[in-house]
């Protein structure tokens, strides 16, 4: 598996770029994903969805169900895509440190 | 030479069926000899890799993918499966190894025009393996690397005004039989339906919302050709409601021989001179047929319209004139909680455009499940844990007797309370002036 170092920090990912571990992940993270992720500037909307996203996995040790997510946060699934392009799993649970999803994707 | 040695695959080019390994082979010795020149855009000796990783599981009995792989293009939160060889060092060519659903037309009808604008793409841009087609119907695009996802995404929607398919949690890629485009027995335009709801679904097919996949699928008769009863979550199934047509002149031909029975579909074997009561007023399950020796008459009451003696005598017997289509819910394969087809829900329905009925069931049955489904739980499971009856409750339709095989055998029946006289709200000394402890 490959190691990033970034701003000091190293975190090792898989291939499709998501943390090994959630507890190696920290506010850097998101700096080092968001790129790859087409986003510009992490915004309050963002790390309303991120915070979300680890409150919830803290939790009940999952992700949370699409629909949970935008009626916890208030966000339509668009608006969710709109701030993610590449949707709540490849995009938000990848910058917020969470397990990959699995199953019949 | 071939890149690898594998003679384990190499014994799968004899025999007369098409080989998928020669195939591959003369794939792989088209690319090392590149006659267009290309700047292939993955490696080169992808499909050599592919053989080498295959022979290897051959030898092992296991296979050699890594666990799932999250990978797409933005905008979109489905469309590609992503996938990593578990050797890469061994077969680099495959260390990436991604599979791109595109959307087909519906009934896969084709130009060589279109078919050789996808192949030029992914000749450049691919492995130039395929599968024509995925099981649900898409185009299936058989490995790539994650930097060509985007331009692959970009050439199909901007060159050949095409989109990607569906995967994960949302309705996957809707398929149909080839309907009236070429068949006598539909009773709606079964790819025309497929196409109107696929557009009209963009969204829910390319960003998951839901609590697991959904598929649609649409026949147009009962005969199921894309086998939407066994194989989609919504299943339409066209049918009629009046009579059969029957030419009498025509089954005089097919009882004199001259026409084929089953339009000769049993000519490899002799099964004697056609027999119309024996093959077909015999088999009528509702045994509702009758021959007089002269003509043939259906009791059309009594037809469940299974299709048996149009199929048999298809120049003779034709289906109705007032036609529609039936909705099943609910099919979906073993897992979790056991393998289900689809199970009636609506007898019948017109299907004409715009399709608003059918839209506002499909948004109905949506509302429900999404609020209702548990973290995947396919409807087929949501209709057996919350009951067929609440799925009537939320879509506004009457049970009646054709919701059933057979009624149930068990007394465990739910009242609602305003049904009950005096309600739920009982009290126990009231009870006690009238029965001693
Ligand atoms: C006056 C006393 C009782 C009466 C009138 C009575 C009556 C019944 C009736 C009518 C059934 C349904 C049978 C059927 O249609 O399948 C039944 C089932 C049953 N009863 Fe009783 N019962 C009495 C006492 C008891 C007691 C004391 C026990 C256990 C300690 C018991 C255990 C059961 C069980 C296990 C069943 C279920 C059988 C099955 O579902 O296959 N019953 N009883
Ligand atoms: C290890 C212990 C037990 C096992 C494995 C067991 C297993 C089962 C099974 C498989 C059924 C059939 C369920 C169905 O097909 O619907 C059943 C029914 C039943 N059992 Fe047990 N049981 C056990 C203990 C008990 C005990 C201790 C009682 C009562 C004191 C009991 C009362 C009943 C009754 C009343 C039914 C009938 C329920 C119905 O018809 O819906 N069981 N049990
Ligand atoms: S399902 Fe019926 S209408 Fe469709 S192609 Fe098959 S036989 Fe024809
Ligand atoms: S369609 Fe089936 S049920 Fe109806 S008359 Fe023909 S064989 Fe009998």
């Amino acid at each position: 598996m490959a190691s990033i170092t970034y701003k000091g920090h190293e975190f090792e990912v898989d291939e499709d770029g998501f943390l090994l571990r959630f507890d190696d992940w920290n506010p850097d993270w998101m700096e080092y994903v968001k790129d790859s992720e087409g986003i510009t500037d992490i915004t309050p909307d963002h790390q309303k969805i991120l915070d979300f996203l680890q409150d919830y996995y803290r939790k009940n040790g999952i992700a949370p169900m699409v629909r949970i997510l935008s009626k916890n946060t208030g966000f339509k699934l668009k608006e969710v895509y709109e701030l993610f392009p590449s949707g709540p799993g490849k995009g938000a649970c990848k910058m917020s440190g969470l397990p990959k999803p699995t199953g019949c994707v | 030479m071939a890149k690898h040695a594998t003679p384990k695959l190499d014994q799968l080019e004899s025999g007369p069926w098409p080989s998928f390994v020669s195939d591959i082979k003369q794939e792989a010795e088209s690319r090392t000899k590149n006659p267009k020149g290309l700047d292939y855009q993955i490696p080169v000796d992808c499909p050599s890799d592919l053989l080498g990783v295959l022979e290897l599981s051959y030898t092992d009995g296991e296979t050699h993918w890594k666990h799932g792989g999250i990978v797409g293009v933005f905008g979109y939160g489905g469309g590609v499966i992503g996938r990593y060889c578990d050797q890469p060092e061994m077969f680099p060519g495959v260390a990436h190894f991604h599979t791109v659903r595109i959307n087909q037309p519906a009934a896969k009808y084709y130009s060589t025009d279109f078919l050789r604008q996808i192949c030029d793409m992914w000749d450049l841009r691919g492995s130039g393996l395929t599968n024509m087609h995925g099981s649900t119907g898409d185009i299936v695009l058989l490995g790539t690397q994650t930097a060509q996802l985007e331009e692959i995404f970009h050439e199909i929607t901007h060159k050949m005004n095409t989109d990607l398919g569906g995967s994960g949690s949302n309705l996957r890629t809707p398929e149909s039989c080839l309907g009236s485009s070429r068949c006598e027995y539909a009773c709606y335009d079964a790819q025309d339906l497929c196409y109107n709801l696929t557009m009209e679904f963009q969204d829910e097919l390319h960003r998951p919302a839901f609590p697991y996949k959904f598929k649609f699928k649409f026949d147009a008769c009962p005969n199921g050709c894309v086998a939407a009863i066994a194989r989609s979550d919504f299943a339409v199934i066209g049918t009629w409601k009046d009579d059969i047509r029957i030419d009498q002149a025509a089954v005089k031909a097919y009882v004199g021989g001259e026409f084929k029975p089953n339009a000769g579909a049993h000519a490899g074997r002799d099964w004697g001179k056609f027999d119309i009561v024996e093959e077909v007023v015999k088999r009528c399950p509702t045994k509702c047929m009758t021959w007089t020796g002269s003509e043939l008459r259906i009791n059309n009451k009594e037809c469940t319209r299974c299709m048996h003696c149009i199929n048999t005598m298809p120049r003779a017997c034709r289906i109705g004139n007032e036609r529609g289509a039936s909705i099943l819910l609910g099919a979906k394969a073993p897992v979790l909680d056991g393998a289900q087809m689809g199970s009636l829900l609506v007898p019948f329905i017109e299907v004409s455009e715009p399709y608003d009925e059918i839209k506002d069931l499909i948004g109905k049955i949506w509302d429900w499940w999404m609020e209702e489904g548990k973290n995947r739980e396919r409807i087929g499971e949501t209709m057996k844990r919350l009951s067929f009856q609440k799925l009537l409750e939320v879509t506004g339709i009457e049970a009646m007797p054709q919701h059933v095989c057979e009624p149930r055998h068990n007394p465990y029946m739910f009242f609602k309370e305003e049904e009950v006289p005096g309600g739920w709200n009982r009290d126990i000394a009231a009870y006690r002036k009238r029965h001693l402890r």
